[in-house]
């Protein structure tokens, strides 16, 4: 399968979208386009299941290579493997959920009237960043397909934003282009002690020097870790998310944060794997802290984009912890846990999006008895609550049990400790969400005029189905996701491991 | 062998319920849900009836021993080699014994609700999340993993959760079905560190290996994790503790017990199955399943299981005897009788006659579904009837109600212990196992099982005897004008008041035991004089305060003082609870966090940029336009390389 | 009399070069101003024809690079007297003062 079509489709559509006359083709064409974008990503991971099943045991797939700047070792160097295909699967999720929940942007508050245009051109933007990013095997392109992914964000929040918006956008922004300077030096570093080369798989084949790793790894992980919001670097998330537009928000949280989580583990983790151990004791305390304390802190917030916010902290805690585990399962469980919450608080936000453009508020004391008037979306609510309190048969549940025991095979006290402080979070994570479903959707109707409301439309039924079914997909039969991620959390292992 | 394709119909055939009324149910069978739910279950009742005839009575009993099989096990998500959760059947006395009682228990509902609930706007979401909870339960009770049984756990608790909450609009129920999650919930994080335990210490989720193991000492895998130790005990029995914990969380044992009295917000029905005759003795089933490792490996445990089970025996039984909400004393007499059945099992050996107490334990759980799904839906008919819970709005119904009235005074004999119905039997037996091996929890039983007929039969004679009340509620008499319910409603209950009465001469020990041997009960008559004698005595006492109405109880009530108002009030643990969560987790670690995050680490974040501003700030001043200013500074800059150059970098 | 030497032309180049400064960063008349850049370039002119001719007395590097200075100090009086006209034109003065609103 050719990678460049991945980069070539959100390419084209967001072409296309630009030179559409009216509001009805933008939409239309978007959706085709992030159709076919999910047809791509299926067919990709269905061909990627051929190989392996024909015994194919190379460490990328698909691998293309085409020199850009061959003077100073940069090239379009592309593949895949395992959980860059897992990624592409959920960006491809959630960029159609995000496409067909913007459907009525313009008549929507938040809205701009004539430019509905410029905001499917960004999501769908942003979307070629993340899907660049994904497969890139050269820390150049991969560079570079990261930032086109930052701009988007700004713009979208700036301008469909709510609330404080020039500050959370500037703060935002901001923030991650700080990340990328850090992620800039360390690869820079990498480049020069490695020989030139930006080239992922050759890096992984030389060796550097522990000092060097000890020295870079900081860098490196520090910068991802802006962008998955490593505790304390993580305060961009609130604020961001509840100023973005619904969109935004699921693609900010659903896609751009796992660009970081992929980062720190494909590229710091990966290629500085001396590195890894060195700092995974500071890892695991810090992603123990966020995941306790983003439960605590969401416990007391009444917005309810600010709810899902800090529970992103704290469910991408698990992820980081899963990484600091450095143990093949507890690796897998992280990037299991990534997939699951991408796609769950992509949903989480559509539903927000959803209540709050019909009732105009997100303050949780200010709701109450939804249930009746809006079956469907408190049903979602209900599911997406559930999974992100790890039901099982949903997809959290999955990635956090297979996180709890990779994490519990390190038997000292240490991360014994640490595994325990972070599963203490899935009591107060029940707490806080039963807290903000039930007044929402259960409960006594408070405000008489939310009676007429009306259900969700087509499109917000369909984008909610579609991640509900991709949660399901996970939480009911996660083999395939295991299947797929295991062999690459292996051999991120081995190089650990110095194999 | 038995048949797997059989055996997985049975939770699945629920499941299918669920999906297909979850989904369409509101569009499409919006009348004929309650039937399609109905007759699923009773498919699955069939056959789960075949399976138990044929596990007892066709190939289980393999030279005397009666087998373990796995008939189907799927790999559900492998964690590492050797380590995974598999989704598998596991066919043994107990787990068939369980499918017989789930199904039975939760068809009557079905049937019993097709009555109870006529008419409910959300007639098929009840039906649905029904289906929901027998599957997940049936799921549960079959599991071979001990994974698989921590999935089906979560999901009987958030089935729960949802059934409790089916009246989403009344604030109570909500709050109930809220507590009801988060207290099991924090008790599941207890198990499933257990189970991240065991699975360390063991390498494996599967029970057998599991169990196999980690019970004989001689075992690599027992010595090795002997020798881990934490606060001076060992892992495995951290492991096996913190397993109960879960347990005890489910199954309403004290302290973790505060959830099930509020968990009565659910409709009547829903209390019947759930909350009394399966998911709360999921505990109990949990400890049985791994009897072997509590009992062989980790004794210390298991008498930790036996004193919480007595302790909460009789703090329920207390609390029961002043709450005059009648679903609430049938909540604590549960969580009173579940009591008897978790220290039941802590008495109880492994193996031959001293595993006495397992199978009286196992005995106690069947008959108590049947005697106590039987009480709960006798007093939804009452409920039904009177438009009240509350015990002061009835009186004088047995005219009324006549068939609720012989099955529900079946049903107190049975719990009170008089021979010769169900109750005696398993009572007796529980109380012989702890004659043999504990007598400080022999006492304890016996009080007990005094004051369980005591409350029991002031609940009786309160309902159905007294003098009718006409102050609060509506008039008996004139209220139920639709009757005692119809066939739909009595059936059930005729069925289980047979169950509660004949129950006791199933020769359960042929069966059921520890080891899988058939254990011979033997029947000691001088034994049995002091427990039944008790159990008449308290029922002669109800029935002196409260057969006719008379001012003794108000006078018993004033007389014990400060005890009958600490029991009233159910011994304050619900305020202790109010007060760790409310002052504590919510004032002393949320608030501080929430606002930790927005002033000092988003703080530090503004500050950063506050900086950066003030610098350039300042930067911006030396841009003035004067062409001479910035002439000084370019000479400046000059001379001072110029310096650098001839003195330092010569 | 005395030959002068290398150092005696480094004096007085100098002595124009700080003139020049001096002139430079006190007048306010742009005109004066333009003048004192001239003193400086030509200090620097002397200086390039007192290294050639006594230090490399065989090349001609240094009166190169005086003819190229000669040519761009016209060049630039040419354009600066230009921004000054036009300065002129617009504040009606050509005090240096008056050019700071330039900066924005």
């Amino acid at each position: 399968m050719n990678l460049l079509l991945l980069i070539g489709a959100p390419l084209l559509t967001a072409v296309a979208v630009l030179l559409s006359r009216n509001q009805q083709q933008v939409r239309w064409i978007s959706l085709a386009g992030s159709v076919v974008q999910l047809g791509l990503a299926v067919a990709l991971l269905l061909a990627f299941r051929q190989e392996t099943a024909a015994g194919n045991t190379e460490q990328v797939f698909f691998e293309m290579n085409y020199p850009l700047f061959s003077s100073l070792g940069i090239n379009f160097h592309f593949g895949v493997d395992g959980i860059s295909v897992a990624m592409i699967l959920l960006t491809s999720f959630v960029v159609i959920a995000g496409v067909l929940v913007s459907w009525n942007i313009e008549n929507l508050p938040a809205g701009k009237a004539g430019m509905t245009k410029e905001f499917y051109f960004l999501l769908l933007l942003l979307a070629l960043g993340a899907y660049g990013f994904f497969i890139s095997l050269d820390l150049f392109i991969l560079f570079f397909f990261l930032e086109i992914s930052v701009i988007p964000k700004y713009l979208l929040i700036g301008i469909w934003g709510s609330g404080k918006k020039e500050y959370s956008a500037n703060k935002l922004a901001l923030m991650l282009m700080g990340g990328s300077a850090l992620i800039l030096v360390g690869m820079l570093g990498l480049y020069f002690t490695a020989g030139h080369s930006f080239d992922i798989l050759t890096l992984s084949q030389t060796a550097i020097p522990a000092e060097t790793q000890h020295l870079l790894f900081p860098f490196l992980f520090l910068g991802f870790g802006v962008f998955t919001a490593l505790f304390p670097l993580h305060t961009w998330v609130p604020d961001g998310h509840s100023s973005a537009p619904t969109a935004g928000s699921m693609f900010l949280a659903g896609i751009s944060m796992k660009l970081g989580g992929y980062g720190c583990l494909r590229v710091a983790t990966y290629l500085l794997p001396e590195g890894a151990k060195q700092y995974a004791d500071i890892i695991i305390i810090l992603s123990a802290i966020a995941i306790l304390y983003g439960a605590f802190a969401t416990m007391m917030q009444k917005d309810l984009k600010y709810i899902n916010a800090y529970s992103s902290v704290s469910h991408v805690g698990f992820s980081l912890l899963g990484i600091g585990m450095l143990t093949q399962t507890a690796i897998t469980g992280a990037l299991m846990q990534m997939v699951s919450h991408g796609l769950m608080t992509a949903l989480f936000f559509a539903v927000i999006g959803m209540i709050y453009d019909r009732t105009h508020t997100r303050m949780v004391n200010e709701m109450g008895g939804l249930m009746k008037p809006l079956p469907f979306i408190s049903t979602i609510f209900f599911i997406v609550g559930l999974c992100s309190l790890g039901l099982p048969g949903l997809s959290g549940f999955v990635a956090e049990m297979t996180v709890f025991m990779g994490s519990w095979q390190n038997d000292d006290a240490f991360h014994r400790i640490a595994t325990i402080a972070a599963a203490m979070s899935i009591v107060v994570t029940a707490v806080y969400i039963l807290r903000a479903i039930g007044q929402t959707a259960m409960g006594p109707v408070k405000n008489e005029s939310f009676l007429q409301l009306k259900d969700a439309g087509w499109n917000e039924k369909l984008a909610a189905i579609i991640l509900v079914a991709g949660i399901l997909a996970i939480g009911i039969a996660p083999g395939w996701l295991n299947d797929l991620l295991r062999p690459a959390a292996e051999e991120i292992m081995n190089r650990i491991a110095g194999k | 062998m038995p048949n797997a394709t059989t055996i997985a119909l049975i939770p699945l055939l629920p499941l299918a319920g669920f999906i297909l009324l979850g989904l369409f149910g509101r569009k499409y069978f919006k009348a004929s849900s309650g039937i399609i739910g109905t007759a699923l279950l009773l498919i699955s009742t069939i056959l789960a009836l075949y399976t138990a005839y044929d596990y007892f009575f066709v190939y289980g009993n393999v030279n005397g021993v009666y087998q373990k099989f796995v008939p189907l096990q799927l790999t559900w998500l492998e964690f590492s080699e050797g380590v995974s959760i598999d989704m598998g059947l596991l066919i043994d006395p107990i787990s068939v014994m369980m499918l017989v009682v789930v199904t039975f228990v939760s068809l009557m509902v079905h049937i019993y609700s097709l009555g109870y609930l006529k008419g409910e706007e959300r007639f098929p979401t009840y039906y649905a999340f029904l289906g929901l909870f027998t599957f997940s339960m049936l799921g549960l009770v079959v599991a071979s993993n001990i994974f698989q049984i921590y999935i089906f756990w979560e999901l009987v608790g958030v089935s729960s959760f949802l059934l409790i909450g089916y009246y989403y609009d009344r604030p109570s129920a909500v709050a109930a079905c809220k507590k009801a999650f988060i207290v099991t919930r924090f008790a599941d994080l207890g198990f499933l560190i257990g189970i991240l335990i065991l699975a360390f210490c063991s390498g494996t989720l599967d029970f057998a290996t599991l169990i196999e193991r980690l019970t004989s000492p001689e075992s690599n895998e027992v010595k090795t994790s002997v020798t881990y130790s934490f606060l001076g005990v060992s892992a495995l029995s951290w492991g096996a503790m913190l397993v109960f914990i879960g347990g005890a969380g489910k199954s309403a044992m004290f302290p973790l017990h505060i959830w099930l009295p509020d968990a009565m917000e659910g409709p009547t029905p829903v209390s019947a199955l759930i909350h009394a005759a399966t998911m709360v003795v999921a505990g109990v089933y949990l400890v049985a399943r791994l009897f072997p490792i509590f009992s062989i490996t980790t004794p210390a445990v298991l008498e930790l299981v036996g004193w919480v089970g007595a302790v909460s025996a009789i703090i329920a039984a207390i609390i029961a005897c002043t709450q005059t909400d009648i679903k609430r004393v049938l909540a604590y007499s549960t969580m009173s009788q579940i009591g008897y059945m978790m220290f039941s099992l802590g008495v109880s050996g492994y193996g031959g006659e001293a595993a006495l107490g397992y199978t009286a334990s196992m005995f106690h759980l069947f008959t108590h579904a049947m005697f106590k799904a039987l009480l709960f839906l006798g007093a939804g008919a009452v409920i039904h009837y009177v438009h009240s819970n509350d015990m002061k709005d009835m009186g004088g119904l047995r005219k009324y109600l006549p068939i609720t009235h012989i099955t529900f005074l079946i049903a107190c004999l049975a719990i009170a212990g008089v021979p010769p119905f169900a109750g005696f039997f398993s009572k007796e037996e529980i109380l012989l196992a702890a004659y043999q091996n504990n007598r400080t929890i022999y006492w304890i039983a016996l009080i007990t099982s005094g004051l369980t007929a005591f409350y029991m039969f002031r609940l009786y004679f309160n309902i159905f005897w007294n003098k009718p009340h006409h102050a609060h509620g509506e008039n008996p008499a004139t209220a139920g004008r639709h009757g005692e319910g119809g066939f739909v409603m009595m059936m059930p209950l005729v069925l289980l008041a047979v169950g509660a009465a004949a129950a006791g001469f199933i020769p359960f020990g042929e069966f059921v035991s520890a080891d899988g041997k058939p254990l011979v009960s033997h029947f000691h008559l001088n034994f049995s004089i002091a427990p039944v004698a008790i159990g008449l005595a308290g029922i002669l006492i109800a029935l002196w305060f409260y057969k006719k109405q008379n001012d003794r109880p108000a006078k018993l009530a004033a007389s014990l003082g400060g005890l009958y108002k600490a029991a009233y009030h159910k011994f304050y643990i619900d305020e202790v609870y109010l007060f760790i969560t409310k002052k504590i987790l919510f004032n002393l670690v949320g608030r501080p966090a929430a606002w930790f995050d927005r002033n000092v680490v988003d703080g530090m974040v503004n500050l950063t940029g506050k900086a950066t501003q003030e610098v350039s700030e300042g930067i911006k001043k030396m841009q003035s336009g004067k062409v001479q200013q910035y002439a000084i500074y370019f000479l400046a800059g000059v001379i001072v390389l110029a310096a650098l150059f001839i003195y330092v970098w010569r | 009399m005395m030959e002068p030497g290398l150092y005696h032309i480094l004096f007085i180049s100098a002595a124009l070069f700080f003139i020049g400064v001096y002139g430079f960063l006190t007048r306010r008349n742009l005109i004066t101003m333009l003048m004192s850049i001239e003193l400086i370039l030509n200090s620097v002119n002397l200086n390039f024809i007192a290294f050639n001719k006594y230090c490399w007395p065989g090349k001609l590097d240094g009166l190169f690079f005086t003819v190229f200075i000669i040519a761009i100090a016209a060049a630039e009086a040419a354009v600066a007297i230009a921004i000054i006209i036009n300065l002129y034109r617009s504040h009606q003065s050509i005090d240096v003062e008056n050019a700071e609103d330039l900066k924005y």
